[in-house]
């Protein structure tokens, strides 16, 4: 039995001990999403000892390193825990900010008090992060931003205001991009900074959307006290840490869309709500035309997006590859929903109990966001004419 | 298996790039083509092509291949694909090569083999009878006679027919057409009693047959697998032809699109590189998206080929691979041409060629519309 292979058994039999029942329904939805922190409140007992488990053993973060909370696994054993895990339909354990993207800017830039300090709490979902980086007038143009830190001593002063915050009002630390030189160049003069979101003249504003659910929050600081200790990289650097974390934002962003509605693939959802004919054809030429279209543009970004992964180490960033990735997986999921709202037909425009009162009109309302928020579609084109094109003036 | 090529795979790559780039350039393509060669291929180049082991790439050692499986010729042919070189590769190497070594005798393997694998001996597929590719549609009547059977009909559009020395032919033993049970194939010498081709000029410049059977007599070791049962074996011989075809338009695609942006990196208007323009810029941006997928589902279908993944698998990945595949490089063929301006429309410039094969290798062995309909019916809608 090779290494790996016996890496598979023992993990295969650790999750059949310690994944409790009502952990293993595959559900992968926002409702199941457990995102930890101070203040989360969970769903129930399996839910809070699966989050336990897993962070004990570092496997929240596989690949991170085993001294910041880490499980220290290889890519491939990484690859074989998240098979054993769809195998047996285990929940993924932990959502947070902090593994997807901070993380990741931390292990790069930050210093080592840093990592020992906050990487440990984010794999046992002991903290939850939320990124402040848009602005009322930095959204696309995200170097122009003007929260400013003045500089006292050993610590800032840090007053502004945030917009697209997303659940600030649930999360008990920020990452947060301020401008601390305001004569240099926009992107010269902005510090990557950390602070807690309990620190006193942060307040939080939730946003309705049109999908009617408020995952983002304005967010105001009137002079926050922020210690330099909290400063990662070095003071006006802090443009190289927020490109570095956004590509794996984009990176996860586009890891998302994968393909499948829910589950299932939307032609055979199509197939089962509207039925078919003699042939098992969908009973409607033109839009079995765009659900094949759909469905194949689907599974050829899964390939893209498998083909990416084993190109690339363990944590590594895939620099303009993930605005590819952002780009593609946002539309394609735009276009699903779209599809499904069609296939839906009057159904689905009515809120009953039936159809969990309008949820997939309220996820295709949702989707609209996918294409603006971390990097609108047109700004990840003009990055990929840029660095993967080298075109001129781009 | 990873989705990414291995080391030995990475070495043929440039060892092809490196040949085609010297001996193949897309200006020999044109040369080719204004000498009207009825042919489509140069039989020098071939013959160099053959002495590099592209020949036999797909055939066993032990019949003097190189044995570098599907994922070898599609990297072959993707290199081609980019100076659009013409050959009998896909025919002969490809469909030929795993016609006989899936499915023939071990007393055709033995004739045959060595032949295709020096590429001495040409081989071609004739299967399609009609405007478009419908294998089960087969007409071609093959009926007993003496101790073999003779055979009378047409095959349209036969790739290589004009050059071919053997004919794997799909022919209707019993049925009706549209059935899958009654097809057999045959191995049938081009130099057959009553079997006469006529070579049609085609937009890409390549060699294509009309092949007629007038009381074509072949004996009953002429069945390549079993009588009546040729329809899965066809659909694996089309699989992998159907898998290295997309390879090659991934060659297109990104050739057409590599020339398209240095086109408009370079040509100025209004006193700036038109490529400056961000309508150009988010265009080629997106092509570039395409056409990264395009080289995934060619890689996943070339590897599920090589897995020996079951016809079910195989024709699901094969189908995401032609369809996506032909799409994205007529897409970047078109792009091509319109962002070229008014040079994209003058025979001159190279983009023109490049449209043109697409074309034909698009609609070869099943276009996109053939292809999403056979996904979506085994997805189960």
């Amino acid at each position: 039995m090779s290494e790996l292979e016996g890496f598979r058994a023992e993990t295969r039999a650790w999750l059949e001990e310690n994944c409790p029942a009502d952990m293993r329904d595959g559900a992968h939805d926002d409702a199941s999403a457990c995102w930890g922190g101070r203040r989360w409140e969970f769903a129930s007992e399996g839910q809070k000892l699966w989050l336990e488990r897993m962070g004990a053993k570092g496997w929240t973060v596989p690949t991170w390193p085993k001294e910041y909370g880490g499980g220290g696994l290889s890519k491939a054993e990484a690859k074989v825990l998240q098979e054993e895990m769809d195998a047996i339909g285990a929940r993924k354990p932990h959502d947070n900010f902090g593994i997807t993207m901070l993380g990741p800017a931390l292990l790069k830039f930050g210093s080592e008090a840093q990592k020992l300090e906050h990487l440990p709490k984010v794999a046992r979902g002991e903290i939850r992060w939320c990124q402040g980086y848009s602005e009322p007038g930095a959204g696309s143009d995200l170097a122009s931003l003007r929260t400013r830190a003045d500089s006292h001593d050993d610590h800032y002063i840090v007053n502004g205001q945030k917009i697209w915050t997303s659940y600030a009002d649930r999360a008990d630390w920020i990452f947060c991009l301020v401008r601390t030189d305001f004569e240099a160049a926009k992107h010269k003069g902005i510090s990557f900074v950390l602070f807690d979101m309990e620190t006193e003249g942060v307040t939080t504003k939730p946003i309705k959307l049109i999908s009617g659910s408020s995952p983002f929050c304005e967010t105001f600081f009137d002079n926050v006290r922020v210690e330099k200790a909290n400063l990662v990289h070095a003071e006006n650097k802090g443009w190289d840490v927020a490109k570095y974390l956004l590509t794996h934002e984009r990176e996860m962003i586009g890891n998302l869309f994968g393909g499948m509605t829910g589950g299932r693939a939307l032609g055979e959802i199509a197939a089962h709500e509207l039925g078919t004919d003699d042939r098992g054809h969908v009973d409607d030429p033109l839009l079995r035309s765009k659900l094949v279209q759909a469905e194949l543009d689907s599974l050829a970004f899964s390939g893209l997006l498998q083909s990416v992964g084993d190109g690339t180490k363990a944590g590594e960033s895939l620099g303009a590859m993930s605005s590819v990735l952002k780009y593609y997986g946002t539309e394609l999921n735009k276009r699903r929903h779209e599809l499904m709202m069609e296939v839906g037909g009057h159904d689905e425009l009515q809120m009953t109990d039936a159809n969990r009162d309008g949820q997939r009109a309220k996820d295709w309302l949702r989707t609209k966001g996918n294409s603006i928020e971390g990097g609108t579609s047109e700004v990840q084109l003009q990055i990929i004419a840029k660095h993967m094109l080298q075109m001129p003036g781009a | 298996m990873a989705l990414v090529l291995n080391e030995d795979q990475e070495m043929l790559r440039e060892a092809a790039a490196g040949f085609l780039g010297e001996h193949a350039p897309v200006a020999a393509f044109r040369a080719l083509r204004d000498s009207a060669d009825k042919r489509g291929f140069s039989p020098e180049l071939w013959a160099s092509m053959a002495e590099m082991g592209w020949a036999g790439i797909a055939v066993r050692e032990a019949h003097g291949g190189a044995d570098f499986g599907l994922v070898g010729a599609g990297i072959v042919a993707e290199e081609m694909g980019k100076t659009l070189t013409a050959s009998p590769f896909l025919s002969s190497s490809v469909l030929g090569a795993v016609a006989l070594t899936r499915f023939g005798s071990a007393n055709q393997q033995a004739a045959h083999l060595p032949g295709l694998a020096s590429g001495a001996h040409l081989f071609a597929l004739a299967v399609d009878e009609g405007r478009k590719h419908r294998p089960a549609q087969t007409a071609l009547n093959a009926k007993r006679h003496g101790n073999g059977f003779q055979l009378n009909g047409t095959k349209a559009f036969v790739v290589d027919g004009p050059t071919a020395d053997q004919f794997i032919v799909a022919t209707r033993t019993s049925g009706a057409p549209g059935d899958e049970h009654g097809i057999t194939l045959f191995l049938v010498p081009a130099d057959a009693a009553g079997l006469s081709r006529e070579t049609r000029e085609t937009v890409d410049s390549r060699g294509v047959a009309e092949l007629l059977f007038d009381a074509v007599d072949v004996t009953a070791d002429a069945v390549l697998g079993e009588i009546d049962q040729g329809y899965a074996p066809l659909e694996t011989i089309l699989n992998a032809g159907r898998a290295v075809l997309a390879a090659e338009m991934v060659g297109h695609a990104s050739a057409a699109f590599e020339m398209t942006v240095a086109y408009i990196s370079e040509r100025k208007q209004f006193g700036v590189p038109v490529g400056s323009f961000q309508a150009l810029q988010h265009r080629a941006a997106h092509l570039l998206t395409e056409i990264e997928m395009a080289k995934a589902v060619t890689l996943a279908a070339l590897q599920a080929f090589d897995a020996g993944e079951d016809e079910h698998t195989l024709s699901r990945v094969v189908s995401i691979a032609k369809a996506k595949v032909g799409q994205v490089a007529l897409l970047a063929a078109q792009e091509g041409i319109q962002m070229h301006g008014g040079m994209g429309m003058t025979d001159a410039f190279d983009i023109g060629l490049y449209i043109k094969r697409v074309r034909v290798a698009s609609e070869l062995f099943g276009d996109a519309s053939f292809h999403g309909n056979r996904l979506a019916e085994t997805l189960g809608f």
